[in-house]
Formats: C-alpha cells, structure tokens, sequence
C-alpha cells in the first residue's frame, strides 16, 4: 500500500500519521501543499492534524484551496482513499468531497483528552477491524469539533450508513454525537479524534491500530 | 475600489460564541440583551474600477472561499 501524508504549513501531526501508515505497513511518502500532484500510483492519501494556515478564516478553508487539495480531490473522485483526521476532516468538509461543518465546541473549550467512540458501522474498509457496536479509545484534542449539518444531510448519513464512529459521551456537541463520516463511496473518511495517537502502548493505547489495519487489508486485496 | 464583505451565520445556526459574549456583557449589568450573534468583517482593496464586475467578481470569492454556504451567508458591500 502507498500512502501520501500532506503537510500544510501549521499542520502538527503530518509525523504521526506517517508513523501510524508505516507501522500498518504502507510505504509513506511526504507531500507538501505546494506540490500540484500526488506521488505515482498512491493508494491513500492522510490529511493530518494540525492548524493549517493557522485556522485563519475558518479551519481547513485555506488548505481546502490549495495546490495539492485539487489533486487529493481528483484522487478521491477517481475512487482513491482519503483519511482525514482532526484539522483534515475540517479540510475534507470544506473541500465538499464530506458534508456538513465542524464548529466551535458547545462549550468553547479546547478539549484534549482520549474519549470512548463506538464504531458505529464496520462497512468501510477504515472500520472493517472493528466490530459493529465496539467501543474504542482513541484521543481527541480539538477546538472546533462540533459536527452540524441539516436535518437532510443527517438524515441520508443514517440512511446511507455512513456514520463511522459515534462519541459515547458527547464532547463537544456535534449532532447526532457523530465523530467520523464517510463518503457515498466509503472511501473518504473524514473524523475528529486521532487514531494515530493510539496506535503503540507508549501512545498509552492502540485502538486505532485496527484502522490502518483495516485499510492496509482492504488495499492488499485491490 | 474598496469592498467590504460581512460574513454571519445562517439564522438558525447555533453560534456559541455570540452566546459566550452575550453572557458576558449579562455579567457585566448589560441588561436586556437577548441575543448576540457574531460574524466577520472583511475589507478588499480592488484594482476593479467597475462596480458590476466587482460586485460579480466579489461574489464569487465569497461563494469560494470567503463564506462556508453551509452555515455562513454574506453581504457585499463596494465603498
């Protein structure tokens, strides 16, 4: 599998979410946003964590219209993988290619500390090492996590089955408590907490490593 | 040409900011104050001369970068 991890100026976890790739077995590439295309033949692209353009204007809009954005959205266009955690599913949102908004906390607090998720559907390949109803720790650490859209767009997330992780107890105040979305697809997962932070004891758990595992899998069989 | 762009969230859109300050400004014996909601200002020197293309021209920065339609509407303003 050959992922390509973006770093935008202000992004912070560009490193870990490389590592995390490494460690499920991918071969990583760096990418920086100047850079107009993916390297040949990727398979998965991470947008990482971080305060991209120092969340000036709103986060992830500046990074959502950079150079490298247009070639991660053609890369999902054409059925390629996306996983975007944090400040990256803030730039997914804002690209379109997920709906919705993230938004301020409810309660205007950065919050930084692990949270319990329940995997919320195990038919997408970023879920597929998980079980259905399964609850994993994976930290959060973020200001604007407050995940809204329309009564519509909730509606077809259900629907369609496209919720990928849920809070058990709700943060930051996002609808639906949702954590983690997919695209129609299900290739593009876009969710606030890190699953790259929980993937060595030393990160003090490894519940996310099923996530790369799961993708790593998935790819192997492409 | 100058133009002044307000971005402010949707009616409807919870702005939990604009309620921190109206809280705050209650804390400080502003009575009577119901409501508060938060936006942005932002102001564009043009080299456009023409106000019709500006205004198209600013709307579509609006569209694409300025505003998240999702939650955020705007209003242009050339001065």
């Amino acid at each position: 599998m050959k992922a390509a991890v973006i770093t935008f100026p202000g992004s912070n976890c560009d490193r870990d979410l490389a590592v995390a790739f490494e460690a499920a077995g991918a071969e990583v590439t760096r990418v920086w946003h100047k850079d107009a295309a993916l390297p040949e033949g990727v398979d998965i692209v991470g947008i990482p964590g971080g305060f991209s353009f120092g969340d000036y204007l709103r986060c992830g809009a500046i990074a959502a219209r950079s150079p490298i954005a247009s070639a991660v959205i053609n890369h999902a266009e054409r059925g390629g993988y996306v996983l975007g955690v944090c400040n990256g599913f803030q730039v997914l949102v804002e690209t379109g290619l997920l709906p919705g908004v993230l938004m301020r906390n409810a309660g205007l607090k950065f919050i930084c500390k692990p949270v319990a998720l329940e995997v919320a559907t195990t038919d997408s390949a970023f879920t597929s090492g998980y079980q259905k109803g399964q609850h994993a720790v994976i930290p959060v650490a973020h200001h604007d996590g407050n995940y809204q859209a329309d009564a519509e767009t909730l509606a077809m997330l259900d629907a369609e089955d496209r919720v990928a992780f849920r809070y058990v107890d709700n943060p930051n105040g996002s609808q639906n408590a949702i954590a983690g979305i997919l695209s129609a697809n299900r290739r593009v997962l876009g969710m606030m907490p890190h699953p790259e932070r929980a993937v060595s004891a030393e990160h003090g758990g490894t519940d996310g490593q099923a996530l790369f595992a799961g993708v790593m899998g998935a790819l192997a069989l492409t | 040409m100058k133009a002044r762009v307000h971005v402010m969230l949707k009616t409807g859109v919870l702005d939990p900011q604009g309620e921190a300050v109206r809280h705050a400004l209650g804390a400080l014996g502003f009575d009577g104050v119901e409501a508060v909601r938060q936006g942005k200002v932002i102001e564009l020197d043009l080299a456009e001369t023409d106000r019709a293309a500006a205004e198209v021209a600013v709307k579509a920065m609006c569209e694409k970068l300025l505003a998240n339609t999702v939650i955020e509407r705007y209003e242009v303003e050339l001065v």
